[in-house]
């Protein structure tokens, strides 16, 4: 590792990180400098801020080609880290501007700065081609995802979510660190490169085998995979709506980009070996994600069975490899976020005005405030892989992705999988719009900000299906250097 | 320059466009959201009539095709077209639709909503018949099931609706795995001579499959899609869900929707997969005449009016299996015709029914009766479409049955049993559909008028419209078949020549 002669273009390629850093600080700094009363903006400011980084770095922030290494092999700047950026950026802008209005973080200047951090970590995470990095990104989003999931102190099934995401989180986290400090003993190297290279001389592939598997606990336990998802539902329900929002989205899309990275990179070795075992994986995550998501009645709790079972859909993807299989679990993920920000949108906004979470609290939704309901079956829908929405063309891609090599038993389980999981969305739309309910004429206040979001994320799960092709390609073109010798 | 205007596409579009416009609209506005369906429905009719006069049969084949690259990675093209097998049933549907429109003027309950999801069916409906393109036809199908759920959950007979609704989702989506699995079967197994796979249906006809691979792989292909058809022991979800759904959606359901699986099974099963349908058919065909006697049987001893149209319709598309089972000319047309023909047929059934229902709230057989004094059109249009039914000479049934009996007969060649079944199914199935039709006529429509009835209104002026324009059909098609049937001839000739049939 050394540094070569300081090039500007560094600096550019790192700029989101950067605006990121300074939106932190602006936001500690307005939150003192401001009366309680106005610090509802606070919100807005990092929502806003954060689209504007997204701007700012669509535009000054765009790799060449097939990317560069930078910082001494630490930064990679591509195409994937873009849209994984991207995605982030978006997630977090989303969940800032979704807290306005929720009472306990909305007013806090320090619940969106550990927001930002959280999403600082994840680009980094997306970018870090080096263990140490990588251990370093993963750590800042981990611990930043800790404090929100138990950001309301008062409230102790917060305090109890946090606790059990730290506990379990630390310990994979651990693991995993075991597993790469195993890949660095094997190797004497932390460049994901020289790893992958120096691991096509080690003759006995048992420990890499046993590397890749603990590394595969921390990354199983980030995407919320079988059998390392029993965290989910009592986090997603205990934390505040907006950070289940968060962690549900970017959190999984952020393990996922580290995972198709630094497998495709570094274990093409043993991928003989780790293919069936992530195939399992993937299988049992579905269908367990799936099958308990059934008998919920608390929404969000349903809403984090069904993650699991996404992320086992998503990984059909990554099994599949190839540049397709990548592509179509990026174009998967890209779907995903801005599909369970919808649904979580109205879950926030309905729990405002009710309190409550119960899925039979939303009956006559639909008579209450229809375009509320809409949403929320158009996200529905996305999620359950109906056309014309997107999470149909995402279905449709990781399926393809799986019987093109040759795994069509788990495009098979994939597509069983799907209805199941078409039988618990259709029955919370059938609750919001054939059950009626005493408090039917009551409408849902929606806030122009909230609405403004809402169809903004239903407008992209539209676009994004009807022109599936330009994202699809776009994720193809990310995964490419992934394959050509030398890229990664 | 006229073959510059995207026809299909606008027809297909313009429900879809239609239920966004009426979404944006507020729900008070009652008035404004029923002429707005309407004008959309007529100008979708309108468009599809004149499609079916603007086909030229003397060239046939596929016309007013429209093709561009959707997902060029996976050989998905946005394709569509149409030839003397589907153009009917665009027809069909754009009738059925805007009828469809007229009898739901009457609800009162978030029109809105109902228009929206109602237009959103139909253009699925369109999509299904007119793609070319094999993953465009799933795509377009998914589309149509999720609004019927709610079109029913919501709007449905309160009694079943819930469980009608999950249960005829279920099925299908089921069904639709299964013809899904076939579908990718194929789409794998063909490999272009750019060396890409594609979801072309007019390529993948010319594919070549191996015997065997058509033979492991009709089956599921298949029937996947006779369930949308009804095909017997299939048909379960039909008159639950039938009977479950609100008027408009009864009629597109059993008028268009089980079309839509015979057409489906016929387009990817039998077209794609000949070899497959050789062997299997002559086995099906017990199935369709199962179809016909025993949902004949079972119509006839229901006492709730609605579920007797729902059994008629479940025997009379078991003809359509039939025809279609014959592989030889007669018996595709008149399955064609069939298919066209029961579709109106049923679309009016269901409407009389429904009209019937509204004014006098309930549907028990016995209780009704005398209702010619009320509404003496809607009677006179159930007598028409019960002639329809039975197959009359001089309406649409019987230019429809006719041939297919004549087919099944002739296919005596291909299995021996074929004339036997032909026998069966017109001696158990003719008479008995009469028997349950003048029962039902008979203890509806005369007789004593029970006092309770003795105030209720008329039907209105919009019900007329639409039982007027389905008896016009029904007996044009009856009085002069050739304009539909040449065309149809011209349709399946390239694929009966494909099955070594004439």
């Amino acid at each position: 590792m050394q540094f070569t002669t300081f090039d500007p273009n560094s600096l550019l390629a790192i700029l989101p990180e950067i605006l990121l850093l300074g939106l932190i600080v602006l936001v500690l700094g307005l939150d003192l400098a401001l009366p309680e009363s106005r610090r509802r903006n606070l919100g807005l400011l990092a929502g806003l801020g954060q689209l504007a980084i997204l701007a700012a770095m669509l535009a000054f922030s765009r790799p060449n080609g097939e990317g560069i290494s930078l910082w001494g092999g630490m930064f990679r700047h591509d195409l994937f880290t873009l849209i994984f950026r991207g995605m982030f950026l978006v997630a977090g802008a989303a969940t800032s501007l979704i807290s306005l209005d929720v009472r306990g973080i909305n007013r806090q200047g320090e619940y969106y700065a550990i927001l930002l951090a959280a999403v600082l970590g994840m680009n980094l995470m997306a970018a870090s081609n080096d263990l140490i990095m990588l251990y370093v990104a993963l750590e800042t989003t981990s611990i930043a995802l800790y404090l929100l999931a138990g950001y309301l102190r008062d409230d102790v099934r917060s305090s109890e979510a946090g606790l059990k995401y730290f506990l379990f989180g630390s310990v994979s986290s651990a693991v995993m660190l075991y597993g790469l400090s195993l890949l660095y003993g094997m190797t004497g190297k932390t460049g994901l490169r020289e790893v992958a290279a120096a691991l096509t001389n080690v003759q006995d592939t048992l420990p890499i085998i046993g590397a890749a598997v603990m590394i595969a606990v921390g990354f199983g336990f980030k995407v919320a995979a079988a059998p390392f998802h029993f965290w989910t539902p009592d986090v997603y329900e205990g934390a505040p709506p907006p950070v289940t929002a968060f962690i549900s989205v970017a959190s999984k899309a952020a393990g996922f980009s580290v995972l198709l990275r630094f497998f495709t990179a570094v274990f093409p070795v043993i991928q003989p070996q780790w293919g069936p075992l992530m195939a399992a994986i993937a299988a049992v995550t579905m269908t367990i994600g799936n099958v308990l998501a059934i008998p919920q009645r608390n929404i969000k709790r349903m809403l984090a069975y069904s993650s699991i079972a996404q992320a086992g859909y998503a990984l059909i993807g990554f099994v599949a490899g190839g540049e397709f299989g990548l592509a179509a679990t990026t174009y998967y993920l890209l779907m995903y976020v801005l599909t369970n920000i919808a649904a979580f949108t109205v879950v926030i906004l309905f729990a405002n005005l009710t309190g409550s979470e119960e899925i039979y609290d939303y009956a006559g939704l639909s008579r209450r405030s229809p375009y509320l309901a809409f949403a929320m079956l158009l996200a529905l829908l996305s999620l359950g892989g109906i056309p014309p929405l997107a999470g149909f063309f995402a279905k449709v891609y990781v399926f393809a992705a799986a019987i093109n090599t040759g795994l069509v038993w788990l495009a098979v389980v994939g597509v069983v999988n799907a209805i199941i999981g078409l039988y618990y969305y259709l029955t919370v739309a059938k609750v919001m719009y054939v059950h009626r309910s005493e408090e039917e004429h009551i409408p849902v206040p929606v806030p122009r900000v909230y609405a403004v979001v809402l169809a903004l994320l239903v407008v992209g799960i539209i676009v994004l299906a009807v022109g599936a092709n330009p994202w699809l390609d776009w994720a193809t073109q990310a995964a490419r250097p992934f394959f050509v010798a030398g890229g990664g | 320059m006229l073959e510059q205007i995207p026809f299909i596409s606008i027809i297909v579009f313009t429900p879809l466009v239609t239920a966004v416009l009426l979404m944006l609209l507020p729900p008070e506005r009652k008035t404004a959201i029923r002429v707005i369906s309407a004008i959309a429905a007529f100008i979708t009719m309108a468009l599809s009539i004149c499609l079916f006069f603007a086909y030229n049969q003397a060239q046939g084949g596929y016309q007013f095709t429209e093709r561009t690259d959707w997902i060029p990675q996976l050989g998905i093209s946005y394709f569509v077209g149409v030839d003397g097998l589907n153009l009917p049933l665009v027809v069909l549907t754009g009738i059925v639709a805007f009828t469809g429109v007229l009898v739901s003027w009457g609800i009162e309950d978030r029109p809105r909503e109902f228009f929206t999801f109602f237009f959103i069916l139909v253009t699925g409906v369109f999509g299904v018949f007119v793609s070319l393109d094999m993953f465009l036809l799933f795509f377009f199908y998914e589309l149509a099931v999720f609004p019927m759920y709610l079109l029913i959950g919501i709007w449905g007979w309160p009694v079943t609706r819930e469980y009608a609704a999950m249960k005829l989702t279920l099925y299908l989506l089921v069904g639709s795995v299964f013809s899904l699995v076939g579908a990718l079967a194929m789409y794998f197994s063909y490999t272009t001579p750019q060396g890409t796979h594609t979801f072309d249906m007019l390529e993948l006809a010319r594919a070549g499959f191996s015997p065997d691979f058509q033979r492991l792989w009709f089956l599921p292909t298949f029937l996947g899609f006779a369930v949308l058809a009804g095909l017997w022991p299939f048909h379960n979800w039909s008159p639950d869900g039938h009977v479950a759904a609100p008027t408009a959606v009864s009629m597109l359901h059993a008028g268009v929707l089980m079309k839509l699986g015979a057409y489906s099974a016929l387009r990817v099963g039998v077209i794609l997969l000949p070899e497959g349908a050789k062997t299997f058919l002559p086995f099906i065909v017990m199935l369709a005449v199962v179809n016909v006697v025993y949902g004949a049987f079972i119509a006839m001893i229901q006492r709730d009016f609605k579920y007797v149209i729902g059994f008629s319709s479940v025997s009379h598309m078991g003809l359509v299996s039939l025809g279609f089972a014959t592989m030889n000319h007669y018996g595709w047309v008149g399955a064609g015709l069939q298919m066209f023909s029961h579709g109106i047929m049923t679309a009016l059934f269901f409407a009389v029914v429904g009209m019937v229902y509204d004014r006098a709230h309930i549907r028990d057989i016995p209780q009704l009766g005398g209702m010619v004094r009320k509404m003496p059109w809607a009677a006179v249009a159930f007598i028409i479409g019960g002639l329809v039914s039975m197959g009359m000479p001089g309406f649409s049934g019987f230019v429809s049955e006719l041939p297919i009996f004549i087919g099944a007969w002739r296919a005596g060649s291909i299995a021996a049993w074929y004339p036997v079944i032909a026998v069966v199914a017109a001696l158990f199935g003719i008479p008995v559909t009469a028997a349950y039709i003048m029962r039902v006529v008979g203890r509806v429509f005369f007789g004593e008028l029970p006092p309770q009835f003795a105030h209720i209104p008329g039907i209105t002026v919009q019900d007329k419209i639409a039982l007027a324009i389905l008896v016009f059909f029904l007996i044009g098609l009856g009085v002069y078949p050739r304009i539909m049937a040449d065309l149809i001839g011209v349709g399946v000739r390239p694929f009966l020549a494909a099955l070594g049939g004439a």
